[in-house]
């Protein structure tokens, strides 16, 4: 069985959410919050989206989209905000990029609807961050796959999700040991394929899971 | 001389079966840089309402994470809870004409309670309006303050609030159940939900026997439909409301109405509402209105598992913890969009939104029409709790604040 000189060490995540100074009532103001808003805001509205709503998979893929679609009744808008994917973004600077793009956009083809009010306002609040090392480690694929059952949500969700922004790379903690540290580039592939939308926190660790087991028999 | 609350010892470990091995060891990990510094709760009933029974688990599981945790409820007479009650109302926007002996009777129980109680740990958590002017006992830069705010500050009465506010603009932080009711201050404001406990007698699974024991003790139907509101007889809790609702229902359905509540000891207005329900059920045998003690957990727990909808069709409302109950318990719920309300019913997801007595009445026809709609929200809205609303998730979001004051964050 592989084994790497640089462990895996288990870390988990807690966010207390910060209450900002912005609020919007049409989607005009959404844009200018979307603007000015602070970096930790937009991750907290997207990235930590799939964290806190997990175990749906309808809806939420992340605030904005969810505010518009509830609050102003703009399915269309919604769903262009919904389809983007945070796992295609190394940094905020460039979901924050999109996101305005795709309001502004809309704001302009449809100027009557952007100054339109909503029937509950849109809070930008922040995460802001404290992380906790377990004290647990994995050198093999064996005490990996044992120390990720044993994970709560939240370190689940610091490793496979919020992993993608800390790295600056399309991929997640996992991937990134399993191919840099065991050199299994096929598993790493296949469990940075794991659908974060579609399955809740739950689903996709099983998947991972079974992902780690097919690995094991192959050994 | 202060005298903090001794509370039994609640093990973490107990919780593992419920939440999974991995949270308990998170928490531990979450506390450690924390262990062996002092906090200090302070708020103004030991019984009744739902900060005093959130601190009465909260405190012996930061224990239980050698946290140097201690509880001290402030000193008031009637005329001081006469005053913070009707505070209370105002700053949850009903009429009120502030007069200076108001305040001077609230500066007075302050400054008392200043004398009284030490004030001297690291971290000082104060809870609600009543003793938010303790931090006059602060000494610069001594140690940290936060004001946990458990009410809707949304609408406030102007002149209430602008009093409340040199205080509360003097504490390190402001925690509020809802980014609505956070207000313009020089402070960071933090979001912060209360928690119910999986664990209390009020959430515990029961045996059915105890369950058939208690709809008996009360004369409720076990065959037939429960809707079921549990809360204070409270005007903002909309008890009369609920009753026109059902009414509306009963055309449809066979059904009864249960509304059971007790009283927190600084409620003096319970027993007034409660004979405006009495007149307004007028003796429908269908409607019982149960005054339960002020700590019937088991009775709530039973009286919640009981039934088929639970309603929570508050005018305003702080956050509503019988929600998470409810929703803990997997029953579907029918709540009004006010307050914290909708942090805990996702709207088609985790239970159903209503704005009105009519609006409450059709949602929970529709609920009665599909049953199986009912029990995908009431699974979903039991993993939404597991996950958010919780008292360990509470206990996260404490040592996740400690950490950040600490680190000035």
């Amino acid at each position: 069985m592989n084994t790497t000189e640089t462990p895996f060490e288990f870390v988990t995540v807690s966010y207390l959410t910060r209450i900002g100074n912005q609020s919007a009532g049409t989607l005009a103001e959404l844009l200018t919050g979307l603007e000015h808003c602070s970096d930790a805001s937009i991750f907290h509205h997207t990235f930590q989206t799939l964290g806190s709503h997990h175990f749906l998979t309808e809806g939420f893929s992340n605030d904005f989209a969810q505010w518009v679609l509830s609050d102003t009744n703009r399915n269309d808008l919604a769903e262009q905000l919904a389809v983007l994917d945070v796992r295609d973004y190394v940094s905020i600077a460039a979901l924050r990029r999109d996101l305005c793009r795709v309001v502004a956009d809309y704001c302009t083809a449809y100027p009557h609807f952007a100054c339109q009010s909503a029937l509950e306002r849109f809070y930008f609040c922040e995460s802001v961050e404290v992380t906790a090392p377990l004290g647990r480690s994995a050198r093999t694929l064996d005490e990996f796959r044992n120390g990720i059952t044993r994970l709560s949500h939240s370190g689940f969700y610091f490793h496979f999700i919020s992993s993608r922004l800390r790295l600056q790379l399309q991929t997640n903690d996992f991937s990134h040991w399993l191919a840099d540290g065991l050199g299994l580039r096929t598993l790493a592939d296949s469990v940075n394929h794991i659908d974060i939308y579609t399955n809740t926190l739950d689903s996709a660790r099983a998947k991972l899971l079974r992902l780690i087991d097919r690995e094991r028999r192959k050994a | 001389m202060s005298e903090a609350l001794a509370l039994g010892r609640i093990p973490l470990d107990d919780y593992a079966e419920l939440l999974g091995a991995g949270e308990i060891e998170e928490l531990r990990a979450l506390a450690k840089p924390l262990q062996g510094r002092s906090i200090q709760m302070v708020n103004s009933t030991a019984v009744g309402g739902g900060v005093a029974e959130i601190l009465i688990r909260l405190v012996p599981l930061a224990e239980e994470l050698e946290l140097n945790i201690h509880w001290e409820v402030m000193n008031g007479g009637e005329d001081f809870f006469e005053v913070t009650k009707a505070f209370h109302n105002a700053l949850h926007g009903a009429p009120y004409h502030a007069s200076q002996k108001d305040f001077d009777i609230f500066l007075a129980y302050n400054q008392s309670n200043r004398d009284r109680l030490p004030l001297d740990a690291e971290f000082v958590v104060i809870h609600d309006p009543q003793p938010a002017a303790l931090i006059e006992a602060r000494r610069p830069g001594a140690n940290h303050w936060v004001w946990r705010c458990h009410i809707d500050l949304s609408h406030p009465n102007r002149t209430v609030w602008d009093f409340l506010e040199q205080f509360v603009s003097k504490y390190d932080g402001a925690m509020f159940s809802s980014p609505e009711f956070s207000r313009q201050l020089p402070i960071p404001q933090y979001l912060f939900y209360p928690a119910i406990d999986p664990l209390s007698e009020k959430n515990c699974e029961l045996e059915r026997e105890f369950i058939t024991q208690v709809l008996a003790r009360y004369r409720i139907d076990p065959l037939r439909t429960i809707l079921t509101q549990i809360s204070r007889f409270d005007r903002l809790k909309d008890p009369v409301g609920v009753i026109r609702a059902y009414r509306i229902v009963k055309r449809y359905f066979d059904c009864q109405l249960v509304l059971a509540g007790g009283s927190a000891s600084d409620d003096p207005e319970g027993s007034i509402v409660l004979k405006e329900v009495l007149r307004e059920a007028d003796n429908d045998p269908d409607i019982r209105v149960i005054e339960l003690p002020a700590w019937a957990p088991l009775e709530v727990n039973a009286l919640q598992r009981a039934s088929t909808i639970v309603i929570q069709k508050s005018l305003r409302e702080g956050f509503g913890l019988t929600v998470s109950e409810a929703l803990w318990k997997k029953k579907p719920v029918v709540a009004s969009a006010v307050g914290g309300i909708p942090i805990q019913i996702i709207h088609k997801h985790t239970g159903l939104l209503s704005h009105s007595v009519e609006g409450t009445a059709y949602q929970i026809r529709f609920l009665l029409s599909h049953p199986e709609i009912a029990a995908k929200l009431g699974e979903h809205g039991h993993e939404h709790v597991k996950e958010n609303f919780l008292i360990t998730q509470k206990l996260k979001r404490y040592l996740t604040l400690l950490q950040t004051l600490a680190r000035g964050l």
